[in-house]
Parts: structure tokens; C-alpha cells; sequence
């Protein structure tokens, strides 16, 4: 049997037995305390108009150390960044620089109280500020709001300054056409925002089947979204045709930003004719993750939509100062506050660290590294969509699945043996047994070489030992998962015996 | 600074090993006319050091509130935050890893996340939580959106008490989609007035009656009068309420809510400008397949043990698409986690005795204030840690002054009601100030501050 056990980075098998916060601990201990009280107590069921509780929350007793080692363990069981290479495709898994995190820390910054007088926070507006307007200058696209929590709300909320827009202009139009291989955020953002959802084929190049488009593009088509780069990794080569083909409806043109790390300073989507677009800054702009976020995805729009946007925002005045205002026509909140303020001080900061060149040799380097796996895999495993590729590109595991029933859900769980996180696969749906390869710029050669070594002894695996794969994981914290029973029978809570 | 790895002559290897010459022939595709020849006009780059400072500069500028007296609250409160909680966050394998979708690698954040839905149930009383949501407005309007899914009604009824940047969002959702907010109700002595609600759920196309307690001026509301109205009219309660104070204060479950929701910034989590924070969202096990978000189930592995994964996936936009029951994705799970190290440290006692503190701090600070004379209370209502007072006097003025001397004197309903109205009679409003006092607040900061206001 060939390495079986190999080694898995930042990840541990569970030590001693694996227990719930819940179940670690004593009644009696205690970690953080109440201050002692320095006014009159007060009778909290009379002050509270008797509605004081009667029983107390179920929550842990724990001391400090029994948190750490707790917490300690859980992380020993989870894998970043930090522990290896994390080719996600469609999710830029770059490094994550520490300087960012100590800046959103800074008390100037951690500290402030969103209703605190402007002349108070003139530092964290003009931060604002000089994000939004570096945000405009990288997408093309020169009104910008910030508010948006992650990339799905930044989707809704462009699709509702379109709806404004359109209203405006006394149209009702009621579609919005996406390709069949867009994020499933697309069309949900679409339902969500009141409108149907027409889907058209991509053609045999991984594109927009332009003809398809033109041939349901009509006065109800409301707007056209697409991710540019696609996300089989390809830049749609016929962009101006498509912009054009949406504006000849009176539709407007959105762009997915999802796949930005790609262009940067390479092109911009409102060059292209988009007429929004939303960023991921927990993608292109090296914010954590953090296991599935705070993301934060700003909206960019064109001079013509700008005032439409959520407010407020935060604005620079003629004599140098900052505030907060409303865009003329907005179409109001789409939360509380002004944004993810701390996930933007940590992109403001990254986008400073790189300036422009070093912002334009993020999208070089995403690209060449792409490239170079792709042409370092595709004689091993199919590639539907052969030609340069951009940040990422999209495999296939079917010759595997075909020849020995090793399906790609068994080559990904195999690399967590090996040591690396797998691709996103069976994404998007039109390739076959998908994997999508995204390395990121900031994967040492070492890194790339090491996963490019793996992938083809694990195909090697597939041919010679396909149970080996099929059985895969071994060495990680726990193996494959009852995902049925678990659906099936949901337990999603602690309940502690006899409650 | 770059964090590109990749050497010179790395690039070369690689280069040759694609069959290229240069970058520039990746790019081909990009048709020339929309190339950006010249390169973005940005700044240049700068070294660590130099970002340092200038960062240090930008932050330095700012008065953050937890260098003054500040009694703001309405939805973002400063509640010491434990130590441990930044330790546990700032773990690597924590903050650098993505949203749990491999399973094997991800039982750390997953079993987190469990256990932060154990807690928020534990505090809410309901029945399933879900992973997190981005804050507590939008928690709140994915909670009118599914109880209106739930009741197939898509009629909405709002309290005006509810956090009028709450409301706000409610509306912007609501003109943009399926959804309708009916006439809101008026206000009847700091509280959602009853009789207005009961006559406006008489016609019975009322899919949710939304209400916040406490709410945005600090009272409590009736409960379990609202959940009758509500339900003899076939609607759901969503309640939004506030989690510090459930350490104290009976669970929404007792009056019979059916979702419960909330901005869980107070616990552990930084002001941070409001944001990020967090979006707590509960409701009965009844309406759990209509739940938006992710949600983490416990199960086993083909080994026997204890493992935890995502599960009820098909309620989620990345299976469902368009018929998903949200299009969320990121949610707020390292704030969730921060939520998770808090509670864990704390305890029930040291919540309950947090909270306490803050409605003790909060009783005393009220009584000061009217004995000062410079304040009038416009209403007698029960309250916790936040309560609304009306200035007899100029409030900018006041505002200015005391800020002067080191105080941030509340959150003006003015200020905020320019966004939305909150059904209060407009010159009241004008005067309405809501003081939040967490037990960071001494009775030396409270008397100095009471000191000042009476000066005034």
C-alpha cells in the first residue's frame, strides 16, 4: 500500500475524547466575572417589569485554560491558509497579511461607536473615503458604497439601485438572464429582488452563447449578469458585444466580482460596459475568511446609477473634511452602520502595502500560476476548456470516474491526506466530475510543484489502487461524514440530559 | 510590500513551462481597445513601516468611544470583551480557513459553530439557530422574508419602535421585492401601541408582526399580548431582542415568539464603526426548513465518531438557486466565534450578573439625570440597560459641551429619525435622547457625568 498515512499540515486526529464545550468543566468554574456593583442593586424582576428569567441559560462553566485548550483542540482540527495550500477555486484563498490585523485592532479603529459625532471619527471617513475612491479607479466604475456585507448582499443590493434606476425611468421590466454556469447567489439575489430568472447555455468554449443571449434579450429583460473572468476561469473574449448587446434593450450589465484578482490593473469592468459590480474584499483584497466570514462586498456603479446607491456614505467635503451622506435618489439601507468597517480597514491597508504595481503583479502572478498548473495537469485529466486560462480553470475527474470509478469527491478527499485543501468541485455543474483549481498569487513555485506531484500519484492511485482513493480520508481528524443521517435526522443543538 | 513569493527567475521556469514569452500574452484575450495600457492611477506601494504609520496616523485621528464616557448604545453597545475571546479568534486555523465545505478539515470551525447555535438557543429559548447572519438588520428582515414564506402571506407589520435603521432596511428589501410593509402602527408611551395593532392585523393578510424588545428607546414591550395579536390573526412574532440582557430577562420563547433575532456585536465583538457584527437568528423547529443560512448538524463518521457538518443544505442558494430560502452565503463566523469564546467565558452567572450591572448602572443613572432637572422623562415604562430621556434645552449644544468634557451623552432620536420616523410627536422627538450603560460604566464616570449635565 502506497502513503497511506501521509502528513496532513494543521490538522490533528481528535486527542483523548472529543467533547462539547458543554461537557468540559465543572459547576463550579467560573472564567470571567461580573465587576462588583458600586451603585444600589436593583431588584432585576421589578426593574425589568417582571419579566426577569427563571431559568438560568444553558451555558458552559469553564476556566481560562479549560476555553484555551478547548478552542486549542478545535483549531488543531481545521485547515487556513496558514496550514497549506488552498486552491478554492472561485474563492481566492490568498495569504492573509498580519499587519491588517493589527490595524483593525487599533483602539481608533476597534473603538469607535457608529453614532459618534463626525468630528470624532475623521480618520476612520477619510479611510473610507480613500477606499471607495481606489475601489472606482480598480473597477472602472465611479460610484461606490461600501455598505454591503458580503458578496451576495453587495449582489442584491446593485440589483435594487438597478430596479431603482429602471423605476426611475418608468419601466417595470421583469428578467434577468444569467449564463448556466453562475454562482448560485445569482439567481438567488434575482428572486430576492422580486424578478425571474432566465438561464442560458454557455457555449462549447466555456462562454456566453452570444446568440443564446441575443435571442432572449428583450424590452423585459432587466439586466444581464455575468462573471468576468467566467467561472471556468476564462475571460469572455466577446464582453463588448454582450455590454452592448444588453445596453441595445435599455437592460443594464452586472458584473459577478467574484473572479477580480484576475484583472487587476489589467482591465476594468466598467471599461467593459458593465454597469455594476460588486467586490469581494474577503477575495481580492487578502481579508480573512475567518471559517466563513465577515466577508465584505462594496458595490461599484456608473455616474448614472450613483445616486440610486444604499446610504449613507461616507463623503469628502470641499474644505478637506469628512461625513456622511445620502446619494440623491437612494434606494435606502441594506443594513445597519456603514459597512464591514473592520474588514475594510484590513483592504484599505492591502491595497496601500501594494500600490498600483503591486496590485497589477497580484493579477500577473494568479495568472501564470494558474497557467502553469493547468499545464502541468491537462495530460493527466481532462481540460473541457483548453486555452490560457485566467486565475483559475476548471478539470476534469471523468477520465478517472470512466476508467477506474474513482470519482473526483475521492481525488479531493484524497488530498486532505497529502496535506492540501482540495479545489472546489462539481462547480460549476457543466463540467463534468469539476474541479476548480484557483492557486493564488501568493503560492510559493515549492507549493504549486508539491500539489502538480500530488495530483498526478493520486491518479496513479486511481488507476492502480482505486479503493485506496475511494476510502480516502485517513488521516484527517474524522473520515467521511453521515451527511444523510444528518440531514435526515438534524441534531443541532447541545441538550443537556433530562432537558 | 508584495507577498508574491515568486522570484525573477522563478517567473522565467514558469514562464517556459506554460510555452510563453510574457505576461503580457496571457492577457491577450482582453480585447486591446478596454486594456488598461498604463496601469491603475494609485498611489505607490508602501513598505510595512510606512503603512504602520500611516494607519496609525488615520486611527490616531479619530476619538474612538472607548476612550471617552460613552453612554451610546442603540444596537452597538461597549461591553468589556474577555481577553481569551481575541486569542481564541486570532488562531490561524481559525480566521485563515473558508466556510466549512470539506468537512474533515473544518470540525474545529464546525463544532464551533454548533456550539454557537446550542448558546443562541440556550439564550433565546427557541428551538435551532442558525449559523449567523451579517448583522441585525438584515437578521431581521430575513426573518419577515421567511415568515412571510412560512404563512404565504407577504404582507408585513411593523412596530415603529423597532431600530429605525432596522426599519429602514426593512423597506429598502420590501420596495425591491416581494415583500409589503403595511401601515406601521403608532407609538403609545415609548411602547408599540396594541390597539393600533390589533386593528391593523383585523383583516388577516398579516404574514409577521415584527417588534423589538427592548426596543429602540429602551422599553419593554408586552409580549405576550403582541404573540396573541399576532397569532389570533394567523401571523408569526418575530421578535428582535437584545443578548446581553437575555442573561436576566425571560427568553421571547415564554411569550410565545416564532423567530427571534438580533445584533450579537455585545457579545465579545468590538464596535468596530458597526461593523462586523453579528446577526443571531432563532426560531421553532417547526419552521426550520424555511430558515435562511447555513446551519451545522451533528452526526458521525463512517468510524463511529462524534463529527459535525453542514446540513440542510437544500434550503441554500448554492442547490436551491432561485428557490432558495435566502441567497446568503458569508455569514458572520468569526464573530460568531467570538460570541462563542464570550458566552463560554462568562457563563450564565457572569451574564446574569453582567447584565444585572447594567440595568442596576442603567436605574441609576436614570434617577440621577431626572434629579439633575435638565431632564424630563417623556414616558414610565420598564426597561433594562437603555432608556430615553427628553432634554430640557438646546440637544446639540449639550452634545457639544459634554463632549468637550469627555462624554458621548447618548444617541439622539433626532439624529437617527432622519432616516426613518419613529411615530414619536415631532418637537418630542427633537428632545429624545437614549442612554445605553453597560457595566463598563462606573458610578464616578455616572456621578462626573451627572455633575456636568447639571452645570449645564
Amino acid at each position: 500500500m502506497t502513503q497511506r498515512l501521509a502528513h496532513t499540515p494543521g490538522t490533528a486526529p481528535a486527542r483523548g475524547p472529543r467533547k462539547l464545550i458543554f461537557e468540559t468543566g465543572s459547576p463550579e468554574s467560573r472564567c470571567v466575572e461580573a465587576p462588583p456593583l458600586d451603585v444600589p442593586m436593583m431588584s432585576i424582576d421589578a426593574a425589568l417589569g417582571g419579566r426577569a428569567r427563571t431559568d438560568a441559560p444553558v451555558l458552559p462553566h469553564v476556566t481560562e485554560l479549560e476555553i484555551m485548550r478547548h478552542f486549542t483542540h478545535l483549531a488543531s482540527m481545521n485547515f487556513g491558509v496558514d496550514s497549506g495550500m488552498y486552491p478554492l477555486g472561485s474563492c481566492t484563498m490568498k495569504y492573509n497579511p498580519r499587519i491588517n490585523e493589527d490595524a483593525c485592532r487599533l483602539p481608533g479603529f476597534s473603538g469607535l461607536h457608529p453614532y459618534q459625532p463626525e468630528d470624532t471619527v475623521q480618520g476612520a471617513l477619510e479611510l473610507m473615503v480613500g477606499l471607495s475612491d481606489a475601489l472606482a479607479e480598480i473597477s472602472g466604475l465611479p460610484g461606490v458604497c461600501l455598505q454591503p456585507a458580503a458578496g451576495a448582499h453587495g449582489e442584491l443590493s446593485a440589483l435594487m439601485v438597478f430596479r431603482a434606476a429602471l423605476t426611475a425611468r418608468g419601466e417595470a421590466r421583469k428578467k434577468v438572464i444569467i449564463p448556466d454556469t453562475a454562482h448560485g447567489t445569482n439567481p438567488a439575489s434575482v428572486a430576492m429582488c422580486g424578478w425571474e430568472v432566465v438561464t442560458i447555455p454557455s457555449n462549447e468554449r466555456g462562454e456566453v452563447d452570444v446568440e443564446a443571449l441575443k435571442a432572449v434579450l428583450d424590452t423585459d429583460v432587466a439586466a444581464f449578469m455575468l462573471t468576468n473572468p467566467n467561472t471556468v476561469g476564462l475571460f469572455d473574449e466577446n464582453i463588448l458585444e454582450i455590454t452592448e448587446a444588453v445596453h441595445a434593450v435599455g437592460a443594464l450589465a452586472y458584473c459577478d466580482g467574484a473572479n477580480l484578482n484576475a484583472i487587476l490593473g489589467k482591465t476594468r469592468p466598467g471599461d467593459m460596459g458593465f454597469d455594476g459590480m460588486h467586490i469581494n474584499l474577503h477575495k481580492t483584497f487578502s481579508t480573512p475568511h475567518g471559517g466563513g466570514g465577515p466577508g465584505s462586498g462594496p458595490i461599484c456603479v456608473t455616474e448614472e446609477l450613483a445616486s440610486y446607491l444604499p446610504g449613507p456614505i461616507a463623503v469628502e467635503f470641499a474644505d478637506g473634511g469628512y461625513g456622511l451622506g445620502w446619494p440623491e435618489a437612494s434606494i435606502g439601507r441594506v443594513r445597519a452602520g456603514y459597512g464591514n468597517f473592520g474588514v475594510l480597514v484590513r483592504a484599505y491597508a492591502y491595497i496601500r502595502a501594494l500600490g498600483a504595481e503591486g496590485l497589477t503583479e497580484v493579477a500577473e502572478q494568479a495568472v501564470l500560476s494558474a497557467n502553469y498548473l493547468k499545464t502541468k495537469l491537462e495530460t493527466t485529466f481532462e481540460v473541457p476548456y483548453g486555452r490560457t486560462c485566467m486565475h483559475e480553470f476548471v478539470m476534469s475527474g471523468a477520465r478517472q470516474k470512466r476508467d477506474y470509478g474513482v470519482r473526483t469527491l475521492d481525488m479531493a478527499k484524497r488530498l486532505l491526506d497529502y496535506g492540501f485543501h482540495p479545489p472546489t468541485i462539481y462547480f460549476p455543474m457543466l463540467v463534468e466530475e469539476g474541479m476548480m483549481i484557483e492557486p493564488t498569487e501568493t503560492e510559493p513555485l515549492e507549493a504549486l510543484d508539491a500539489f502538480v506531484e500530488v495530483m498526478l500519484r493520486i491518479a496513479e492511485e486511481a488507476a492502480n489502487e482505486p479503493d485506496l482513493v475511494k476510502s480516502a480520508p485517513y488521516t484527517t481528524p474524522v473520515r467521511r461524514l453521515d451527511e444523510a443521517g444528518a440531514a435526515r435526522k438534524p441534531d443541532l443543538r447541545y441538550r443537556p440530559l433530562g432537558v | 510590500m508584495r507577498y508574491v513569493p515568486i522570484t525573477c527567475e522563478q517567473r522565467e521556469t514558469m514562464l517556459d513551462a506554460v510555452g510563453i514569452e510574457s505576461i503580457d500574452e496571457l492577457f491577450a484575450v482582453i480585447p486591446p481597445s478596454v486594456r488598461l495600457e498604463d496601469g491603475l492611477d494609485l498611489p505607490d506601494g508602501l513598505t510595512e513601516i510606512e503603512l504602520d504609520g500611516h494607519l496609525r496616523a488615520l486611527a490616531g485621528t479619530n476619538e474612538p468611544a472607548t476612550s471617552l464616557v460613552s453612554f451610546l448604545g442603540a444596537g452597538c453597545y461597549d461591553h468589556y470583551i474577555p481577553s481569551v475571546v481575541d486569542h481564541v479568534i486570532s488562531k490561524p486555523e481559525f480566521f485563515t480557513a473558508y466556510t466549512p465545505y470539506q468537512p474533515e478539515v473544518s470540525q474545529g470551525t464546525l463544532q464551533a459553530i454548533y456550539e454557537y447555535q446550542s448558546m443562541i438557543c440556550a439564550l433565546t429559548g427557541m428551538d435551532v439557530s442558525n449559523a449567523s447572519m451579517y448583522d441585525g438588520a438584515s437578521a431581521f428582515v430575513e426573518a419577515a422574508l421567511m415568515a412571510a414564506r412560512a404563512t404565504k402571506r407577504d404582507k408585513v407589520l411593523c412596530s415603529p419602535t423597532v431600530h429605525p435603521e432596522w426599519q429602514n432596511t426593512l423597506v429598502t428589501y420590501a420596495e425591491a421585492g416581494t415583500l409589503e410593509v403595511a401601515d406601521f402602527p403608532t407609538t403609545d408611551g415609548g411602547l408599540t401601541n396594541l390597539h393600533d395593532v390589533e386593528a391593523l392585523l383585523s383583516e388577516g393578510d398579516v404574514g409577521a408582526l415584527l417588534v423589538q424588545s427592548p426596543n429602540f428607546f429602551g422599553g419593554l414591550e408586552d409580549l405576550s399580548r403582541l404573540a396573541t395579536l399576532a397569532h389570533d390573526a394567523g401571523a408569526l412574532l418575530v421578535v428582535a431582542t437584545n443578548p446581553v440582557l437575555l442573561g436576566v430577562m425571560e427568553p421571547p420563547s415564554v411569550n410565545g415568539a416564532d423567530i427571534v433575532v438580533g445584533e450579537g456585536q455585545a457579545l465579545g465583538n468590538p464596535m468596530s464603526y458597526g461593523g462586523p457584527g453579528l446577526g443571531f437568528f432563532a426560531c421553532l423547529d417547526k419552521y426550520v426548513r424555511q430558515m435562511p443560512g447555513r446551519v451545522v448538524g451533528r452526526t458521525t463518521d463512517v468510524d463511529g465518531s462524534m463529527a459535525f457538518v453542514l446540513t440542510l443544505a437544500t434550503r441554500e442558494q448554492h442547490i436551491r438557486r432561485e428557490k432558495a430560502t435566502s441567497n446568503i452565503c458569508s455569514n458572520h463566523a468569526l464573530n460568531a466565534l467570538a460570541a462563542t469564546v464570550y458566552l463560554s467565558a462568562v457563563g450564565a452567572e457572569g451574564l446574569a450578573g453582567i447584565a444585572s450591572a447594567c440595568v442596576s448602572k442603567a436605574h441609576y443613572l436614570r434617577d440621577a439625570l431626572l434629579a439633575s432637572g435638565k431632564f424630563t422623562s417623556p414616558w414610565e415604562v420598564a426597561f433594562g440597560h437603555e432608556f430615553t430621556l427628553a432634554y430640557e434645552g438646546d440637544v446639540l449644544g449639550m452634545h457639544e459641551t459634554l463632549l468637550e468634557r469627555g462624554f458621548l451623552a447618548g444617541v439622539s432620536v433626532a439624529d437617527i429619525e432622519a432616516e426613518w420616523p419613529t411615530g414619536i410627536d415631532g418637537e418630542l422627538a427633537e428632545q429624545l435622547i437614549v442612554f445605553a450603560v453597560t457595566e463598563k460604566r462606573t458610578k464616578l464616570e455616572m456621578d462626573a457625568f451627572v455633575a456636568e449635565v447639571a452645570s449645564l
